[in-house]
């Protein structure tokens, strides 16, 4: 007999034909599917009970894997061969993945096929991506038995600063699994969904997300219905552990333990910390209580007074990024209608009290923080499967960071900046900077700073066949595309005659979510070399642009339009601006191309006077030259 | 006789209820569709039409339309778990056979 659920008015499925749609938080501790049953959003548990399924595979020789709890529990044991934190290599190049490599017990191996590393286990070399579609599966699995069906579409969310690459390589774990992605949702949107939230009263909203190992906050402004993530922040090394460890040092200060306990006596340390945490969140004091290396007991007790004290340091550390964060959104605090509180480390009552002081506001914490994600996932799932009457509620994401190319000189055009709303599609026109050019490169980037060598380099492609026409009078319109999903597409179009070049810019490494922090604190950091530096490059392309030009009128028309004195003079101005070029001081090659244009002046001017009357008398150069 | 609603429906009904935040009641009903004929309909009532009948059971409304009565009365609806899998299920005494997953019946 089949199992029914209540369906909004009017909205019954046909039998067999429900459509049954499922929210996925893939997290990099652990992850978690929910749905929505008879218009009640929660997440489903195993059969055990369970809610969260840690996100942890592990490989046995035959390829066969393990996933979940029983897998966390035999990390110890089989480390090589157990994945955890796989979220962390996602869309992610050899390179990236090498640097966090060194703290990491896999071992990575490159393959000449793909950019993607793989991680060599008993049951083969498997990709990121391979071990994300483990999880999924496992999620997938859950859904389907507690739905009785299979599901038509899932919502899977990622963090609202996952480039591309993470985007793509996320969307492509859940095909692995056999899921159709109805859509990737950011995570702090999926919070605010489930406080329903979208269908409250327009204005701004802050999603403070402080998880175990990691501090997200973003900022989204409601409008007409519709959610726009502002800005995001945050800090990738920011998180509960750090508040266990300072619990656990103060608890070494007390108990007299020396800095170099042994690896075994600090795990304990650690836990014992956590669970004082934990403690506190209820009560307003915690008993410690351990064993020490020589075998008698320490006792003592932590109170939230003490606690508060000791993890004051990292609350205040995680309101600096709130402040950029509303600084980038363009917002006062006063703004901020409402804080959704996400992560389990917002339990911690302190971060409550100091997060409701920073924003003025109470924090929203009636949803388990753990699961809010999940949950709002869920039902943005069942509006897209087509459940719900009014499915008007769309939502929108921003660009983590800017989208540009390169142009001359190695410097980069921004052509769509970071926080714009997507989907985007932006057009700029470029030109050719050589007569006769018939090529273009196009070099796509992303990044704040004002040269291509300090961002990352995201694809490049070449325009060929663009017809020979002088330096300058090319159009080439060159379009930047970010679907709802946060995937870029380039086009460049030479207008004339239509041709068109274009790439998609699939995974081919990514970002670590500390480089983009880095990215974004460096191009603040580096603001005012940065515009030195931009000045210097567009200032030696500008005097390359007319040595060449220069070279090229000398070379035509010296001998015919300048006494030789005037043209030694030009030539050594010309020499002095081409040693100048190397010598990277902006003002001086300021100077002396300034210097170089005044003499040209008369050159030009000449010039133009002599092809004036070229085409005014109809006379043949030949006659002119007697 | 009517229809009647166990009382582990009826507290689903009001949790469910509860957290959407309007309805009067649970509309039941009947639709011709699916491989067998007929298919069950289960939903959120808002309205209360005038040729609804009402029946109460552990403090909620069920609504049915009269037509749809003629193919439930006598019905019990009753929620039940199968293994991770829930819902609500008809335990309807005029069904002469239904399609193998019992979604859609035949009278």
């Amino acid at each position: 007999m089949a199992l029914l659920q209540i369906s909004e008015p009017g909205q019954s499925d046909a039998p067999h034909q429900h459509r049954l749609a499922a929210g996925i938080d893939l997290g990099t501790t652990n992850s978690l599917v929910a749905t929505v049953r008879s218009g009640m959003a929660e997440t489903l548990p195993d059969e055990q009970g369970n809610h969260l399924l840690p996100s942890v595979v592990r490989y046995l020789e035959g390829g066969e894997t393990v996933v979940g709890e029983v897998a966390k529990g035999q990390a110890a044991l089989d480390p090589l061969n157990t994945v955890a934190s796989v979220k962390r290599f996602m869309g992610r190049g050899v390179a990236d993945v090498k640097s966090l490599g060194s703290r990491l017990p896999y071992e990575f191996v490159e393959s000449e096929a793909s950019a993607m590393p793989r991680l060599r286990t008993a049951g083969g070399d498997v990709s990121p991506v391979e071990v994300s579609a483990q999880i999924l599966k496992t999620l997938r699995e859950r859904a389907e038995k507690s739905l009785g069906g299979d599901l038509t579409g899932v919502v899977i969310t990622v963090p609202a600063y996952f480039d591309d690459a993470q985007r793509q390589a996320s969307k492509d774990a859940a095909k692995l699994a056999g899921l159709n992605v109805l859509r990737l949702l950011s995570e702090p949107t999926a919070a605010a969904v489930a406080y329903g939230l979208d269908r409250g009263s327009e204005g701004v909203i802050g999603v403070y997300d402080l998880g175990g190992g990691t501090f997200d906050i973003s900022i989204l402004r409601l409008n007409k219905g519709v959610f726009e993530v502002l800005a995001t922040a945050g800090d990738s090394a920011l998180g509960g552990d750090d508040m266990d460890r300072l619990v656990a040092e103060w608890i070494m200060k007390q108990a007299g333990i020396a800095d170099d306990a042994d690896h075994k006596q600090l795990r304990r340390l650690m836990r014992d910390a956590c669970a004082a945490k934990e403690t506190l969140t209820q009560n307003e004091t915690a008993g410690i209580r351990l064993e020490l290396a020589d075998g008698t007991h320490w006792e003592g007790q932590l109170d939230r007074g003490q606690f508060n004290k000791i993890i004051d340091p990292l609350v205040r550390k995680t309101l600096a990024p709130c402040r950029r964060a509303l600084r980038d959104a363009g917002v006062g605090p006063e703004e901020i209608k409402g804080v959704v509180m996400v992560g389990g480390s917002t339990r911690v009552p302190r971060v409550r009290e100091k997060v409701g002081e920073f924003f003025n506001t109470e924090p929203l914490v009636d949803i388990d923080p753990d699961r809010v994600v999940a949950i709002g996932a869920a039902m943005q799932a069942d509006v897209l499967a087509g459940n719900k009457p009014d499915d008007e509620m769309l939502l929108l994401d921003v660009t983590p960071l800017s989208l540009g190319l390169e142009t001359m000189g190695g410097l980069v055009e921004k052509v769509i900046p970071r926080n714009t709303t997507i989907p985007v599609a932006r057009a700029q026109d470029f030109t050719t900077y050589k007569d006769g050019q018939t090529a273009m490169a196009v070099h796509v980037v992303q990044g704040e700073r004002e040269l291509v060598s300090d961002c990352r380099s995201l694809a490049r492609f070449e325009l060929r066949g663009i017809p020979p026409l002088a330096a300058g009078a090319a159009r080439i319109r060159v379009t930047f595309q970010v679907d709802a999903d946060g995937l870029l597409s380039v086009t460049a179009r030479e207008q004339t005659t239509g041709l068109e070049s274009s790439i998609q810019v699939k995974p081919s490494y990514g970002l670590t979510d500390s480089e983009i922090e880095e990215m974004l604190r460096d191009s603040m950091d580096h603001a005012r070399e940065d515009m030195d530096a931009r000045n210097l490059r567009e200032q030696q392309v500008e005097a390359e642009r007319i040595l060449e030009a220069l070279e090229h009128a000398l070379e035509v028309d010296g001998e015919r339009l300048l006494s030789s004195g005037e043209r030694e003079a030009l030539e050594r101005s010309m020499d002095v601006v081409r040693e100048t070029i190397g010598e990277n001081d902006y003002s001086l090659l300021k100077r002396r191309t300034d210097e170089l244009n005044r003499l040209s002046v008369e050159f030009a001017a000449r010039r133009m006077n002599a092809s004036i009357q070229e085409a005014l008398s109809g006379q043949s150069v030949d006659e002119f030259e007697k | 006789m009517g229809i009647t609603m166990t009382e582990a429906a009826a507290e689903r009904v009001k949790t469910f209820l509860a957290n959407r935040g309007k309805g009067i009641g649970l509309r039941l009903g009947v639709k011709t569709s699916g491989c067998s004929g007929m298919a069950y309909v289960i939903e959120f009532a808002d309205v209360v039409d005038d040729d609804d009948e009402i029946f109460e059971g552990y403090g909620v409304k069920v609504i049915v339309d009269k037509k749809s009565l003629v193919y439930l009365d006598g019905t019990e609806l009753d929620f039940a778990r199968e293994g991770l899998n829930e819902g609500f299920q008809f335990n309807n005494p005029n069904v002469k056979d239904a399609c193998g997953c019992g979604e859609s019946f035949n009278i």
